[in-house]
């Protein structure tokens, strides 16, 4: 007979963590960032992980939002094209009416939504396979954008804007002053609004269930087409928020620079543990999924590998992660067979 | 005792065909209902509409507790405490047990997770059934049996008061089934009336009160189950006679075609030995979990043994592929005919070459479009094969067709060994017969047969010997001619 | 049904356009451009059966076509007669090998390791690309000798050579997929690679060799992307990847595998150039272009279900 404990001990938690794919890539990312900081001084300088943090704010806002699709046992990625979209859109009539941050950030947002509901009911309602119907809208969304605008760019942005937000400001040592700017806010809310979604809420639950097993969720009377429109959704807000985020990094909108980057996005979401069937991936995974391929990336240049490689690394990164993980998922598979 | 449910006059058309038609069934709280047919009979349509995924024509009525509906939809039908429980389960294996169980928690509005209601309601629910599962354990790692406690404990949690179970015992061993019967017992106590959907009534006949027996999509009747065996059942659910007649044959003079000594695979099966002459249908039975298909698979090479020999017609064989065991001769009928044993999107045609493609290129090694029309027809028309186009997809059969059509695919290998592990899963009764007879006509021609089976009359009724197995080791030998049904039924049991 | 859409397009642009998109230089010029994005369709295609899909497929053709572009460039200047000819055919082994090693790997991680068609490929071709500008900086390499710059702009007969390349390769991929047992069984493996499996069938090796299939095919087409710009670079034909799918599935491919033949994969191409070529003379934007593709995938996957479903209704 079960006591009733109120929640469950420590031990056995602590052991399923030592198991889990994301107590690896948390000792990969400690590895790589100690084999670092010793090749070089300038990686574990306070600088440095600022700058880390606020250059791959975009990727890693993205990725929260493509982790919650992912879980759901779908894939977009034409993410990168909605951002794109999104942010000209805003930024155009945000400008030409004079709106401030909320409006702004509204406004993207909601672009996004509307391009992620499309890309909702075509993957619910056609028989192929989502990632061909995402290439589509990517290439629907971002022709039709250079289409409308002929690629021009937008660099005179409101001053606020360009300005961004600088709280609790903090000298260090050397005089350089350290806040917390638009990109590093925007990228903490982002995760842990993904998180609150995926761990507190009945509807994050359901989606982790409809990934898990969709003809029982929808025999159980879970609502499979709201959610879906749902994650989509969520993902293309995501996308909205996080253009503005670029752009005000960017200091410009440029419509053609975004999409290109949605496998960096993919592959930083599935090294953090998701997969591509679904049902599977904490918002812990994805962080350090993104913060994998950032260190990659940062590291390479600081110990002075040329620029035009990071790329080789990356791909190299990600084939030599994804076949440890199927070679290890085949083994824990054939060893539960045995008994 | 007031019945818990009526339904009156259900009938239920698909287009032009008739799943049911006028059908009455009454169940009382506390009582333990068996509901039987075959595929076809009507009965996964009644309960789906006694589940309220589908509605019945009109003029049929459902009366729960009194209170009268035309129709059910699932929330209703779960609000008047209905659960069904599929043969799948329908668990979420990414989640864990305390979440599985609470699931229906997670319904409705928007809104934050409760994780110590969720938890409470769990424990609560497991500690009704008395069953004692780590509420954190991931469902994808517990056992089938495990996972059916899961199932049922998320019954409880929605407060059931009719649990209705699909085919609950096809996976469990004897003495998981034993757990399943005493926890029915208990859940009959509390007034809680279960309904089996299943043939397999040996274990749950000791428990069961009544048995309903579908047909064509018309009730046969209701009986009680102390009068009830597998023969007069197959007899009310087809409505034909069969003919049961065991087999008696001296096969001194016939050559040893597969000879086995201790095979043994750690953790799977221990020491086995056995011969198969030619022309022998040997029967292999035991409870699940006893080693069965792991051995089939050693033969087949796809499970390599730890030690022990196998030799055909005398040559000793050390398997590293399936490929290698086919061009010696072996062929296996998988028990999972819709995953493992057919290509179901595929044509009937390409399933039967599939495996013989690296035999019937021609000089330039390609397989001519003639030949292969000429070949497939051959084998449909040998197994009488009902398929009016050979180039339409597989899926398309009847069960009982689709079986012919492995069949057929095995035989273009020419085995010399056949392996049939459960062969008539799924398919009708009537159908079953047509199976058995190419069965025996293969062995008449000298193949040796390995036949694995659940069903003890299966085994009973075509094999010259059977063996049985028990917890991976050869536990007892029967020859049906010398013995009964019941005896071999008690070696299984033992 | 294909062929009736074809005809009716056939007749819009005719009156829309006349000489211009029918007249012989025009109907030249879509011999040319064809080929490559047929070669490359036919290598997507044979993935999309075989219940997979490569997305390595232009990376794979820019880091052949830069190798042998390398090669071609640094040796083939200076050399004299028989080394002449000798330095190019080596160039087309480098080609060659480079392609092979690419599908061994993308085969092995699919077929033996069991990683997701999607995330492998998707690997390798960040591999492909990261190589090619690690490489080339991201810089154009031109200026090939006469026999390949022959090969994507000489004629034969006033066909393209390119052409009768891409047809060359279609009748043995034809008879490979219909004919042969490695076919078949690629067939069977797209629908269920597990049944097919425990009928004895080596579907590892059958998948090695599917994707080393699909890679050798890129081989090719790079050597015709390149004979034809006469320059090779890290980033060329990214475009096509849309188009390939879009042609796969045009031309009646089962985005899941199993199905689909290469006579309507030639009459999607044929299709999806002359809409190219119309729009080109009509002035399309590149981008308004792609944004068409991307609709056209969407609405012939929308067409097969509505008569599907109305199919079904009929019943």
């Amino acid at each position: 007979m079960l006591s009733a404990t109120p929640r469950p001990a420590l031990a056995p938690a602590l052991l399923r963590f030592r198991r889990s794919h994301e107590f690896w890539l948390l000792a990969v990312i400690l590895a790589l960032s100690l084999a670092l900081s010793l090749a070089t001084d300038s990686f574990l300088t306070l600088q440095n992980l600022f700058d880390l943090l606020t250059s791959n704010a975009f990727v890693g806002i993205l990725a929260s939002g493509l982790l919650v699709v992912l879980i759901a046992g779908g894939i977009d990625i034409s993410f990168t094209a909605t951002a794109s979209v999104a942010q000209y859109v805003a930024l155009t009539i945000g400008i030409r009416h004079g709106l401030g941050w909320f409006a702004l950030f509204a406004l993207a947002g909601a672009v996004g939504v509307l391009c992620g509901l499309i890309n909702a009911i075509f993957i619910t309602k056609l028989r192929i396979s989502s990632i061909i119907v995402s290439i589509a809208t990517l290439n629907i969304f971002y022709g039709l954008l250079i289409v409308a605008t002929g690629g021009k760019y937008i660099t005179s942005l409101p001053k606020f804007f360009r300005d961004g937000i600088s709280w609790f400001e903090h000298d260090d040592a050397n005089g350089v002053p350290y806040a917390l700017n638009l990109q590093i806010l925007v990228l903490v809310l982002a995760f842990v609004a993904a998180w609150l979604l995926l761990n507190r809420t009945n509807v994050g639950r359901q989606i982790y269930a409809l990934g898990g097993n969709k003809d029982a969720a929808q025999r159980l009377g879970f609502h499979v087409l709201r959610l879906n429109i749902l994650v989509y959704g969520y993902l293309g807000f995501v996308a909205g928020i996080a253009s503005l985020v670029q752009a005000q990094l960017a200091q410009s909108v440029t419509p053609t620079v975004l999409v290109g980057k949605e496998l960096d996005v993919l592959a930083a979401v599935v090294l953090g543990g998701a997969s591509l069937t679904g049902g599977v991936g904490t918002v812990f995974g994805a962080i350090l999924g993104v913060a994998l391929l950032a260190i990659l990336q940062n590291g390479l240049v600081l110990v002075g590998v040329s620029s035009y490689w990071n790329q080789w690394f990356v791909g190299l990164t990600i084939l030599c992660a994804v076949s440890i993980t199927a070679w290890s998922d085949r083994r824990r598979r054939a060893a539960k067979a045995i008994n | 005792m007031a019945n818990f449910l009526d339904v009156h006059a259900i009938s239920k058309h698909f287009g032009g065909v008739v799943a049911l038609r006028d059908v009455d069934l009454s169940l009382r709280a506390g009582e333990v209902h068996c509901l039987v047919g075959e595929n076809g009979s009507g009965k996964s349509t009644l309960i789906k509409i006694i589940s309220g995924v589908l509605r019945p024509e009109p003029g049929g009525r459902i009366v729960i507790e009194g209170r009268e509906y035309p129709h059910l939809n699932p929330v209703q039908s779960t609000a008047c405490g209905i659960q069904v429980i599929y043969q799948d389960l329908s668990l979420f294996p990414n989640l864990t047990v305390a979440e599985n169980i609470s699931i229906a928690g997670h319904l409705g509005a928007p809104r934050l997770v409760n994780w110590r209601a969720l938890r409470a309601t769990a424990e609560a629910a497991m500690a009704r059934i008395g069953a004692s599962l780590d509420p954190d354990a991931r469902v994808e790692d517990l056992s089938i049996a495990n996972r059916q406690l899961v199932a049922i404990c998320r019954a409880m949690a929605a407060d059931a008061r009719l649990v209705i179970m699909d085919e609950p015992t096809a996976s469990l061993t004897r003495h998981e089934v034993d757990a399943l019967v005493r926890l029915v017992a208990d859940l009959k106590r509390a007034g809680i009336c279960i309904v089996f959907v299943s043939h397999r009534l040996d274990e749950v006949m000791e428990i069961a009160e009544r048995v309903t027996v579908l047909r064509d999509g018309a009730k046969v009747g209701e009986f009680p189950a102390r009068e009830m065996d597998d023969k007069k059942l197959a007899t009310l659910m087809t409505g034909k006679a069969f003919a049961y007649q065991t087999y008696a044959t001296d096969f001194a003079a016939s050559r040893t075609v597969l000879s086995v000594s201790r095979l043994t695979r750690t953790g799977q099966y221990q020491d086995i030995s056995l011969d198969i002459r030619a022309g022998e249908i040997v029967g292999l039975t035991g409870l699940l979990g006893s080693g069965r298909t792991e051995f089939a698979l050693s033969l087949f090479g796809m499970n390599r043994p730890t030690s022990g020999e196998i030799r055909l017609d005398g040559k000793p064989l050390a398997l590293k592929t399936n490929a290698q065991a086919i061009e010696e001769g072996i062929a296996y009928v998988s028990e999972d005919r819709l995953n493992l044993g057919l290509v179901l999107e595929q044509p009937i045609s390409s399933n039967i070459l599939v495996t013989v493609l690296d035999k019937l290129p021609n000089r330039l090694g390609l397989v001519p479009e003639r030949t292969r029309q000429r070949t497939a027809r051959k084998w449909i028309e040998d197994l009488a094969i009902k398929a009016p186009n050979p180039d339409s997809a597989v899926r398309t059969l009847s069960g009982g067709n689709q079986q012919r059509v492995v069949l057929a695919k095995w035989m273009a290998t020419q085995p010399k060994l056949l392996i049939l592990d459960s062969p008539t899963v799924g398919v009708d009764i009537a159908a079953k017969d047509g199976i058995y007879e190419v069965v025996r006509a293969l062995a008449a021609k000298g193949v040796a047969i390995l036949l694995i089976s659940d069903e003890i009359p299966e085994v009973f009724y075509h094999a010259h010997r059977v063996l049985v197995m028990r917890r991976g080791r050869l536990a007892g030998e029967c020859i049906p001619h010398a013995s009964s049904e019941e005896k071999l039924q008690a070696m299984v049991d033992a | 049904m294909l062929s009736l859409v074809l005809l009716a397009l056939v007749g819009i642009f005719w009156l829309l356009l006349g000489d211009q998109i029918f007249g012989i230089g025009a109907l030249q010029s879509m011999a040319f451009q064809l080929p490559e994005l047929g070669i490359l369709s036919l290598a997507m295609m044979v993935t999309l059966l075989s219940g997979g899909l490569n997305l390595s497929i232009i990376a794979t053709a820019n880091l052949c076509a830069l190798t042998m572009a390398w090669v071609l460039t640094t040796h083939v200047p200076g050399a004299h007669g028989l080394m002449w000819g000798g330095w190019q055919v080596i160039a087309l082994l480098a080609g060659v090998a480079v392609a092979a090693t690419i599908g061994l790997i993308n085969g092995f991680v699919i077929a033996y390791l069991g990683v997701s068609p999607i995330l492998a490929t998707l690997g390798t071709m960040t591999m492909c690309k990261g190589l090619s500008i690690g490489m080339t900086r991201g810089n154009v390499i031109s200026g090939f000798p006469e026999p390949i710059v022959f090969l994507g702009n000489g004629t034969l007969l006033g066909v393209p050579v390119a052409l009768l390349i891409f047809l060359a390769l279609c009748v043995p991929m034809a008879v490979l997929l219909n004919k042969s047992p490695f076919g078949h069984k690629v067939y069977m493996i797209g629908s269920s690679e597990k049944a097919t499996r425990y009928s004895g069938v080596d579907t590892k090796r059958v998948l090695l060799g599917v994707y080393v299939l699909s890679s050798l095919l890129a081989f090719v087409a790079a050597l015709v992307m390149m004979a034809r710009f006469n320059s090779a670079n890290a980033a060329y034909g990214e475009s096509y990847l849309l188009v390939t799918i879009l042609a796969a599935v045009l031309g009646g491919v089962d985005p899941f595998g199993g199905f689909g033949k290469v006579g309507g994969l030639i009459m999607a191409l044929i299709l999806l150039q002359v809409i190219s070529s119309a729009f080109n003379l009509l002035d399309f934007s590149p981008f308004l272009t792609l944004a068409i593709w991307g609709a056209l995938i969407i609405a012939v996957t929308a067409l097969g279900v509505v008569l599907e479903n109305f199919g079904a209704s009929r019943r």
